[in-house]
C-alpha cells in the first residue's frame, strides 16, 4: 500500500497541548515539513518563545532553546554567530515578538541576522487568557480591554511586517495566513522560501501569519477562521513586504 | 615572563581572549567601555565574535544563545547595565549555561554616577535575578589578581555550568598597574566538550534542548533541589580568600576589592601607634568564606572587626553571619562614587577599639 500522507519527521510524537481549532498545529507542520524536505532537520537549532508556543521545544525534532519572553531573537544571534553554518529558527506570538521583544526584533532585522522568524499573529495574548495584544484590533475585546480596544487610549494595532520590511538587513517578509487549504499552501511555499533564502545567507526572513485563537476570541473553530478573513484581513493585509531577490533580479 | 603595563578594563579583555574566549556580546557603559572596545579589535584576529548588542537584555540573551551552541562566551557591563541582565542571568543560572559576566561597578542607585563604587555586593551575591539561585562570585583587588582569576572563571563557569560575575569598583578597570602573564593562553582544542550544547543532532542523537521551564511542580521543585545540591557543593568546595597579619592582631578589617587596599593602609598607620590591626579579603564573596572569617575573628587576641566597603553596608550582613556575634563588628565605607581614604579606616578602627 501506498503512503500518501504521514506525520512530519519535523515532529516528536509529543501531542500538542494547543487548544481546538487553534491554528498553531498547522504552523508547526508547515514549519516541519520545510526542515524535512530542505533537508535541515539535522543541522536546525529552533528558539521557542514564551506564550502559547512555549512548548515548541518540545514539538519540534531538532536541537531547540527555550528563550526569555521576547528575547528568541537574540538568543538566535548568539546561536547562529557561533553556528553560521547551522539553520535556526524563531518562533514567536505576537505578544513575545511585537511588544516586549520589539527591540530584539528589529535589531536582529538591522544586521540582517541570517535565521527565520515564524511570527504568529492572532491579535491577542493566548497563553495569559487572552489580554490585549499589540495586535489587538481597534474595538476587539480583550480581558484586559473589556470594552474592546480604543484607539484613544491604545493606539491602533502595529503592523510587524511593514514595519520591519523598512529595514534593509531584512531580505524576505512576508504576511500568510492558513484559513483554508489554498492559503496553507501558500503559507508552505512562503515558509520554505524563507528558510531557502536564509541557507543562501541572504539575510533575515520573517513569515508572519494570521493565526486563530477560538478560545480567547469567544468564537467556534469555524467562526475563528472566518473572523480572520473578514476581521484581521482588512487591517493585516497578506501579501510579500520584501523579498531582495526580487529586488536583485530587477 | 617580564611585566607589562595594562589598563584594568584592556587587561580583562586580553585575559578572556587568552583563557579561550572566542564571543563577546556587549553595551556601552562607563566606566567599563574599554573591554567592548578592545573586544572589538582583538577578538576578530583570534577568529572570534564580537557583537555590540542594541542593550544589555539583548547582549546577555545573546550569551545565552552562544552558550547553548557550546561558545566560551563573556558579557560585561557596570552596574545599570548589570541589573538589566539580571533577568537572563536567572534564565542562564536554570538553563545551566556556562558564561563569564564582568561588572566594572559605578556608583548607584538609579543612574548614580561614573565614579566607583560596591553597591552591587547584594545584587551579586544574593543571585540578584527572580528565583532560587547564586552565581560564583570573584571579587579581584588588584590587575593582576583580575587576570589570575579570567582562566578559572571560564573554568568554573564550565565546570559547573552556570555564570560565574567578576566583579570589581570601577578604580580597578580604570587605573594601569604591572601584570604578568603567568598562564600559557588556553588552545581551543583543549576545551571540555559540551554534548549537551545545541550544536544540531546530525542525525546521531536525539535533540538536545536548553531550557528553563518546568511546568510541573514536582519536576520545578526537583530541578531546584539539584541546582540547591550544586550550590552547597560549590560552597563546600570553592572558597577563596587572603589574610594579611590577621594572626594575633587586635583588629580584623574585612575588606573585597580596592577598600582591601585601602585597609591595608590604614593597618599600617595603625601599627605606628602600636595597634596590630589584619586584613581579611574574601575572593570569592560567593560562595563566602565564612568558617575561615569565623576562625581569624575568634582569635582571643581579636577585639573588634571592622568592615570597610564603597557602599553604605552591604558585606556586613555576611561578615556578622561568620563572625556569629563572638566579636563586636561595625562599618566603615563611603557610598555613591565616594573612596574613604587610610586616615578614615584608621579612625573607625580606633573607635572600634575605643581609643
Amino acid at each position: 500500500m501506498a503512503i500518501v500522507y504521514q506525520k512530519s519527521k519535523g515532529l516528536t510524537d509529543v501531542e500538542f497541548h494547543y487548544c481546538p481549532g487553534c491554528t498553531h498545529g498547522i504552523v508547526h507542520k508547515l514549519v516541519a515539513e520545510t526542515l524535512e524536505e530542505l533537508n535541515i532537520l539535522d543541522n536546525a537549532v529552533g528558539v521557542a518563545p514564551v506564550g502559547c508556543s512555549v512548548f515548541a521545544y518540545n514539538y519540534f525534532n531538532c536541537d531547540m532553546q527555550g528563550a526569555a519572553h521576547g528575547r528568541a531573537p537574540a538568543v538566535a544571534t548568539g546561536i547562529k554567530r557561533v553556528l553560521p553554518e547551522h539553520v535556526v529558527f524563531t518562533y514567536q506570538g505576537d505578544g513575545d515578538l511585537a511588544a516586549i521583544g520589539t527591540a530584539e526584533i528589529v535589531h536582529a532585522a538591522m544586521r540582517g541576522e541570517k535565521f527565520t522568524t515564524i511570527f504568529i499573529n492572532n491579535a491577542i495574548y493566548g497563553m495569559t487568557g487572552g489580554q490585549m495584544a499589540p495586535t489587538t484590533l481597534v474595538g476587539q475585546r480583550a480581558t484586559t480591554a473589556p470594552l474592546g480596544r480604543e484607539r484613544e487610549h491604545y493606539g491602533s494595532p502595529i503592523r510587524m511586517s511593514e514595519m520591519l520590511a523598512t529595514i534593509d538587513g531584512a531580505a524576505y517578509i512576508e504576511r500568510v495566513t492558513v484559513t483554508t487549504p489554498a492559503n496553507i499552501i501558500k503559507a508552505k511555499r512562503a515558509i520554505k522560501k524563507a528558510f531557502q533564502l536564509q541557507i543562501e545567507g541572504k539575510g533575515f526572513t520573517m513569515i508572519e501569519v494570521l493565526s486563530t485563537c477560538p478560545t480567547n476570541w469567544g468564537l467556534t473553530p469555524v467562526e475563528a477562521l472566518e473572523w480572520v478573513k473578514e476581521k484581521m484581513g482588512p487591517f493585516f493585509p497578506l501579501g510579500v513586504f520584501r523579498d531582495i531577490t526580487a529586488e536583485e533580479a530587477k | 615572563m617580564a611585566k607589562e603595563l595594562w589598563k584594568g578594563n584592556e587587561a580583562i579583555a586580553e585575559a578572556a581572549i587568552r583563557a579561550g574566549c572566542r564571543c563577546y556580546f556587549g553595551y556601552p557603559i562607563t566606566p567599563q567601555s574599554e573591554i567592548p572596545e578592545y573586544m572589538s579589535l582583538h577578538m576578530p584576529k583570534v577568529g572570534g565574535i564580537f557583537l555590540q548588542s542594541e542593550s544589555e537584555v539583548a547582549a546577555i540573551n545573546m550569551v545565552y544563545g552562544a552558550s547553548g551552541a557550546g561558545a566560551r562566551v563573556m558579557t560585561s557591563s557596570s552596574s545599570p547595565g548589570v541589573s538589566l541582565k539580571q533577568e537572563g542571568i536567572s534564565y542562564i543560572c536554570s538553563a545551566e549555561l556556562p558564561a563569564v559576566i564582568v561588572n566594572v561597578m559605578r556608583g548607584g542607585p538609579g543612574l548614580g554616577t561614573i565614579q566607583p563604587a560596591q553597591g552591587d555586593y547584594f545584587q551579586a551575591t544574593r543571585g540578584g535575578g527572580h528565583g532560587d539561585y547564586r552565581v560564583i562570585v570573584f571579587a579581584p583587588a588588584n590587575i593582576q589578581e583580575v587576570v589570575d582569576l579570567m582562566q578559572d572563571s571560564f573554568e568554573l563557569a564550565d565546570k559547573y555550568r552556570m555564570p560565574v560575575m567578576m566583579i570589581m569598583d570601577g578604580m580597578i578597570g580604570q587605573m594601569m598597574e604591572p601584570v604578568e602573564w603567568k598562564k600559557p593562553a588556553v588552545k581551543l582544542e583543549d576545551l571540555p566538550a559540551k554534548p549537551w550544547a545545541t550544536t544540531g543532532t546530525k542525525g546521531m542523537r536525539a535533540p538536545n534542548v536548553i531550557n528553563s521551564l518546568f511546568i510541573d511542580p514536582n519536576a520545578s521543585n526537583d530541578h531546584n533541589m539539584r541546582l540547591h545540591a550544586k550550590y552547597q557543593h560549590i560552597i563546600a568546595n570553592e572558597q577563596r580568600y587572603e589574610t594579611a597579619e590577621t594572626e594575633d592582631a587586635e583588629l580584623i578589617f574585612v575588606a573585597f576589592g580596592t577598600p582591601a587596599r585601602l585597609a591595608r593602609a590604614a593597618a599600617r598607620l595603625l601599627e605606628e601607634e602600636g595597634i596590630k590591626a589584619g586584613v581579611f579579603r574574601p575572593i570569592t564573596i560567593w560562595p563566602y568564606p565564612y568558617d575561615a572569617l569565623y576562625e581569624a575573628a575568634a582569635q582571643d587576641s581579636v577585639k573588634a572587626v571592622v568592615t570597610v566597603e564603597m557602599n553604605t553596608g552591604q558585606m556586613i550582613d555576611d561578615v556578622r553571619i561568620a563572625v556569629r556575634g563572638c566579636k563586636p563588628v561595625s562599618f566603615v565605607g563611603q557610598a555613591g562614587g565616594r573612596v574613604p581614604t587610610p586616615q578614615e579606616v584608621a579612625a573607625a578602627a580606633r573607635l572600634a577599639l575605643g581609643r
